[in-house]
């Protein structure tokens, strides 16, 4: 079992390389002026090195709105995780630990519209949100991430398995309150399968362009992926004002993804572990 | 006392959930059965904006566009997972740990930015592949160039979900595959490929979802390419246009209605075939 193998590591090198060319592509770029991107080869670096003025560009270009979506981004993906994670982890324990009326039809109704796809929903979400003066707003793209039927389902198979009911009867002879009983005794068996669904809720309202696009008009209300995709438009018509355009949208779309990379690089040990999680209990 | 409290912990999640789905979902089917009309307003049109779009040919050719593209980019990812997961927990790469990384890294890159430098890479004003002689986003290889971004987003993810899989097949089989002399590929044939079963087939039905969906990616390149990416060039494309360029907001609601049921029964389908082809 021991023994490496030379051709698969290889083979799998070709493989690694298929994957990271593109990003390496978007180092180089980031370092180059917009003249020196159609000038030059594009997978090396060109003769000046302009990484640090894009980069100052890329922050000051319109009154400096690329650092405005970045904290958009990170509070609509930071508020929508926590707030999913949280309302999925209640009622996947409340699902899976309590008997009441009505019971198996609220579960069976939420785990029957796990494959509604959520783009279809976006269209009718917009319109009701226009009547309620929702639109335009950041609640527009948080609320309806708040609600994830697939996490409700992870968190319910988790907590089926994972809290015992020996220790909640425990905690019920010693007088424990349910509530007093969850936050107390049952939130830390759950920890695995939150940050399983805290990643997923994450990276979806980080990724998020669909949604975004369609609620919010007002470009100080946008999300990176919104403001980026606004930057490309504005830089392929290309000419007057919007010519050096390019060099902010290629350095911008580098400086996005860093904060994604560094949590997955930082946090593999449990992503890695969660995402199993998930896997194992299908 | 302990039935209320499951009310308690239910409640947040199932008001939310009636107000951002049921809702929505019920209001899209209450739209889609009335039509705009320049004299007289909105008035109710029956089943209408359906027959409409059962005959519509844009609708149609985008819903079999994004059919075909499942049919070939999905096996095409999954057997890039499948080979990367096997090879990472076959033990006999060097380094498996910066493998799995690097294939898993393009999961954290937004679709957004991943079809913004494929885009570039593709584009003919200095995209090193139109310079090999070959135009990737001109009218023929449109498709599987698409099908390259959406492959390089989520091959890493897929191969996450099938190596987690592969980690919890117990060690006896193994032992057992090796006392009866099978080799790493004997290994990988008989005992981790129908172990993945269950994890590949979870992939297939997200991967419904994601193929039938696609927006992001054709809208970016679109602006590469206007002439071959029409703006109803698949079925999310067409209905966005639908709601917020022609301002037909009641057929819209009509075409997401229609695609979500398209989805749901494609997501079945899948299922049915997989669960009874294990008999």
């Amino acid at each position: 079992m021991t023994r490496r193998s030379t051709t698969l590591t290889l083979g799998m090198g070709a493989v690694l390389i298929y994957f990271l060319f593109p990003l390496f592509w978007l180092v180089i770029a980031a370092t180059k002026t917009t003249g020196d991107l159609f000038s030059t080869f594009g997978l090396w670096f060109a003769h000046d090195f302009s990484l640090f003025a894009n980069i100052r560009e890329t922050f000051t270009h319109n009154h400096g709105e690329y650092a405005r979506w970045m904290a958009n981004t990170l509070v609509y993906a930071t508020v929508s995780a926590l707030g999913a994670s949280a309302l999925a982890t209640f009622a996947g324990y409340g699902f899976a630990r309590y008997q009441f009326r009505g019971r198996s039809m609220m579960l069976g109704t939420v785990l029957g519209t796990i494959m509604v796809p959520t783009t279809a929903l976006a269209i009718p979400t917009y319109l009701l949100f226009s009547k309620a003066a929702l639109v335009n707003t950041p609640w527009a793209v948080i609320l309806p991430s708040l609600v994830s039927p697939f996490g409700l389902f992870l968190m319910w198979v988790y907590a089926r398995d994972a809290v015992s009911d020996t220790v909640l009867e425990a905690a019920r002879i010693d007088g424990a309150g349910e509530l007093a009983i969850f936050f107390r005794v049952v939130l830390r068996s759950l920890g695995p399968g939150f940050v399983t669904v805290l990643l997923f809720t994450l990276v979806a309202t980080w990724n998020n362009y669909f949604l975004p696009l369609i609620m919010l008009n007002d470009p100080s209300y946008y999300p990176i992926t919104v403001g980026l995709a606004s930057w490309s438009a504005q830089a392929v018509g290309g000419s007057g004002a919007n010519a050096d355009l390019l060099a902010c949208v290629v350095t911008g779309s580098l400086l996005s993804i860093i904060p994604l990379i560094a949590a997955f690089v930082l946090l593999q040990r449990y992503w890695q572990s969660g995402l199993s999680a998930g896997a194992v209990k299908e | 006392m302990t039935k209320r409290a499951g009310y308690v912990f239910v409640a947040p999640f199932m008001v939310f959930f009636l107000l951002l789905f049921l809702l929505p979902l019920g209001y899209a089917g209450y739209l889609s059965l009335f039509k705009d009309q320049l004299v007289g307003g909105t008035v109710f049109a029956g089943l209408a904006n359906y027959s409409r779009a059962l005959a519509d040919d844009q609708l149609l050719h985008g819903v079999l566009r994004v059919g075909l593209f499942f049919l070939v980019q999905v096996p095409v990812m999954l057997l890039v997972s499948l080979g990367a997961a096997l090879a990472i927990d076959s033990g006999l790469l060097r380094a498996a740990r910066l493998f799995r990384l690097g294939v898993f890294l393009p999961y954290a890159v937004p679709s957004v930015v991943a079809a913004l430098m494929w885009g570039y890479l593709y584009g003919p004003s200095f995209g090193p592949l139109a310079k090999l002689g070959f135009n990737p986003i001109g009218d023929t290889l449109m498709l599987p160039s698409l099908g390259n971004i959406v492959t390089w987003e989520f091959a890493g993810y897929n191969m996450i979900i099938l190596y987690a899989a592969l980690r919890t097949v117990p060690a006896e089989r193994y032992e057992a595959a090796a006392m009866d002399g099978a080799g790493p590929w004997r290994t990988a044939w008989f005992i981790k490929i129908p172990a993945l079963r269950p994890a590949l087939l979870l992939c297939l039905v997200f991967s419904v979802i994601g193929s039938f969906q696609l927006f992001a990616e054709p809208k970016l390149i679109q602006s590469l390419a206007p002439t071959v990416i029409t703006s109803s060039y698949t079925p999310n494309l067409y209905a966005y246009s639908l709601a917020f360029i022609s301002q037909q907001v009641n057929y819209a609601a009509a075409v997401s209605f229609l695609l979500g049921f398209v989805i749901l029964v494609v997501s079945y389908a899948v299922l049915l075939t997989a669960s009874r082809s294990r008999r």
